[in-house]
């Protein structure tokens, strides 16, 4: 794992803006969990496959996506 | 570990209350990630408008200033006197500037005030349910327009970074787009060296972006970006307007 | 310091500047463009900023910033112009700032004619709210109000006007600067201004509202604290004679001057007694119940055709006695003669 992609997950509207722009197209909407207004959130779906191009994070517009380089 | 990403410092962790996909939350990252970068969160003064935009205080780690429809510039250029070593910064929706407050922008302008205007342009008055917009394109239904904008009956939508370009005091004028990551990316550019023109005391700047309103347009939030790439650039072109 | 004559605009901007007035946003108007033309010469000579602004309403939302910012800030207009700032004005008193406005009046309604009138007595902004006014009636008194305006503002963290008719703004009139009022102490610190949260150890403020504060909580404590506290400290007036008074003039400005001159007219032949308010809100109620037993009609002389203060007289009076309007003819601007002849008009007819 190269990049640790974290997303607060509670203040995801649910946009799909970094679903549309994410390169790998490792971003999903997660059908398994529900947040607190009742939103799928956005989720990763394998964190080994993100190349820390920083789409996601960048077009967030409720700046819920951190991005952390992990150091061989 | 190291960082890549995260929300900047200079906002403060109060969740945006601004629609699912809305622009706006893009944008004021931007910006204060900007603000971040250049070191100067503790000597900004940001004022707000009224539009959706007015939000913007409550989500600031920044001094802030609400301020009446359109008269953002005023209030701005009453701060920045009083305090000219201070970064002063407008945050203003196209009702807001392009509407009500045109005398406001304009003047700053020709007065060379030495404030930075972040302008965003969503072809709506989104705050109030969807109205038609100075800057709302030929054929576009909006709530106030319900038979698509008719440029013989209201004229065609005004482009405010051309207009502003035209004045001596405006040293940076440039419009960009949020629409995409490499545009947002273009986006930031601008907006830091339109903050570097005022740190420089060169004179008035503005960065003009186009923006979304994916629950006037009736779009999804993707949607809407697509939209400001079809119809919105092709009449509000991007690129630099005036430079130093 | 000598007495001086002075114009009445330009005494009252001399005496914002030794107030400490830092910065003056305005713009051209008649009859008080002598004001901003006078900023415009003496505060880059004394480190204060002038500013023309675009418009009234720019004008008015500049003195907005530069009052968060924690500046003495003045602006002045006449009556169209004080109609534009009134949105601002309001947001001022919503938000807590201080500022001085000097309104000149004119003739109205809207652009009116440049005739030196009483017409705008009772403009307000919307929302409800209520800002300090004095009326000065001679040029010293205009210099000594605008003065005293500035630490009053501080000191209530309210708006206060200065409303003097278009004659007090244009005509020459003897000025002792020496005689203005001592510098009130004690006035707050003013923690919550603009400087960038730096200024502030870090903590950013919002100026919306003041801080802890709902909007609705934030009315009532000025309907309920802040305004009877004004009351009770800044109402004005002057009186005389009201004791055994056979009738009673009442008036404000140049009006209260023209009374005097109605009474050197008149002689002694009717006792008249006198009620100038030097503060129009809050407005001087009590002083009318001071009036003798043997009053039999108060007059309200006015530089208008409809009567304004006229209202808060007849509320004053309660019932007690028939209250008179005199104000300008259709041809001619408000003289003594006119005073003169309704007082003898209503005497006569008792």
């Amino acid at each position: 794992m190269k990049f640790n992609v974290t997303f607060n997950v509670e203040r995801c509207k649910g946009c799909e803006i970094c679903v549309e722009f994410c390169p790998k197209k490792i971003l999903w909407l997660d059908r398994n969990y529900l947040n607190q207004a009742g939103i799928h959130p956005a989720m990763i779906t394998n964190q080994e496959e993100c190349i820390g191009c920083t789409n996601c994070a960048l077009m967030c517009p409720d700046a819920i996506i951190s991005i952390e380089k992990i150091d061989a | 570990m190291s960082i890549v990403y995260k929300k900047p410092e200079s906002l403060n962790d109060t969740p945006f209350t601004f629609c699912p996909g809305c622009t706006h939350g893009i944008i004021l990252k931007l910006v204060t990630s900007v603000i971040d970068e250049l070191g100067i969160g503790g000597d900004t003064i940001a004022v707000g408008c009224v539009g959706c935009g007015g939000y913007m205080p409550w989500f600031m780690n920044l001094d802030t200033i609400y301020s009446l429809h359109g008269r953002a510039p005023a209030n701005a250029t009453g701060i920045k006197r009083m305090n000219p070593d201070k970064v002063v910064f407008t945050y203003q929706g196209d009702g807001d500037l392009a509407s009500i407050g045109t005398a406001e922008i304009v003047h700053a302008a020709h007065r060379g005030e030495k404030i930075t205007t972040i302008f965003v342009n969503n072809t709506t008055y989104g705050m109030t349910g969807g109205q038609m917009a100075p800057t709302t394109l030929a054929g576009q239904r909006t709530t106030t327009s319900p038979y698509g904008r008719d440029p013989a009956h209201c004229g065609n939508p005004i482009r405010m970074s051309e207009l502003l370009a035209t004045i001596d005091g405006a040293k940076f004028i440039e419009r960009v787009s949020a629409d995409s990551p490499s545009n947002v990316r273009k986006a930031r550019k601008a907006i830091k060296r339109a903050f570097e023109c005022q740190l420089e005391g060169r004179g008035f700047s503005m960065v003009e972006v186009l923006s979304t309103c994916p629950t006037n347009w009736g779009k999804t939030p993707v949607e809407a970006l697509e939209r400001v790439r079809t119809e919105m650039i092709p009449y509000f072109p991007l690129g630099n307007f005036k430079d130093y | 310091m000598a007495k001086v004559l002075m114009k009445g605009n330009e005494a009252i901007a001399e005496a914002a500047i030794r107030a400490g007035c830092q910065a003056f946003f305005g713009y051209p108007i008649t009859p008080q463009s002598e004001i901003p033309e006078y900023f415009s010469r003496e505060l880059p000579k004394r480190d204060g900023i002038f500013l023309q602004a675009e418009s009234e309403i720019a004008a008015m939302n500049m003195v907005m910033g530069a009052s968060a910012s924690g500046a003495r800030v003045m602006t002045s207009t006449s009556g169209p112009g004080y109609c534009l700032k009134l949105e601002a004005l309001a947001a001022m008193t919503l938000t807590r700032l201080p500022a001085v406005i000097v309104v000149v009046m004119r003739n109205g309604p809207a652009f009116g004619t440049m005739k030196a009138a009483q017409e705008d007595y009772r403009m307000t902004g919307n929302g409800g709210y209520k800002v300090l006014t004095f009326a000065p009636s001679t040029v010293q008194e205009a210099a000594e109000m605008v003065f005293e305006a500035f630490d009053i503002a501080d000191q209530y963290r309210n708006p206060v006007v200065v409303l003097a008719d278009g004659m007090i703004g244009q005509m020459m009139g003897p000025v002792d600067f020496d005689k203005v009022p001592a510098k009130r102490l004690e006035l707050p610190e003013k923690g919550w201004a603009l400087h960038g949260k730096n200024s502030r150890g870090g903590e950013p403020i919002f100026h919306f509202i003041p801080e802890g504060r709902t909007h609705y909580g934030e009315k009532y404590e000025a309907e309920t604290v802040l305004y009877p506290e004004i009351i009770r400290n800044e109402t004005r007036v002057e009186t005389k004679g009201l004791d055994d008074a056979d009738i009673v003039l009442t008036a404000y400005g140049t009006a209260a001057r023209m009374c005097k001159a109605a009474q050197e007219i008149l002689g002694d032949k009717i006792k008249l007694g006198f009620i100038r308010p030097k503060t129009l809100w809050p407005f001087p109620y009590d002083a009318y119940n001071q009036i003798g037993p043997g009053c039999k009609a108060i007059i309200c002389p006015e530089i208008n055709i409809i009567g304004q203060m006229i209202d808060d007289v007849r509320i004053a009076a309660e019932g007690r006695w028939p209250v008179y309007h005199v104000g300008d003819s259709a041809n001619d601007f408000l003289t003594p003669q006119q005073i003169v002849d309704k007082v003898l008009e209503i005497w006569e007819g008792k």
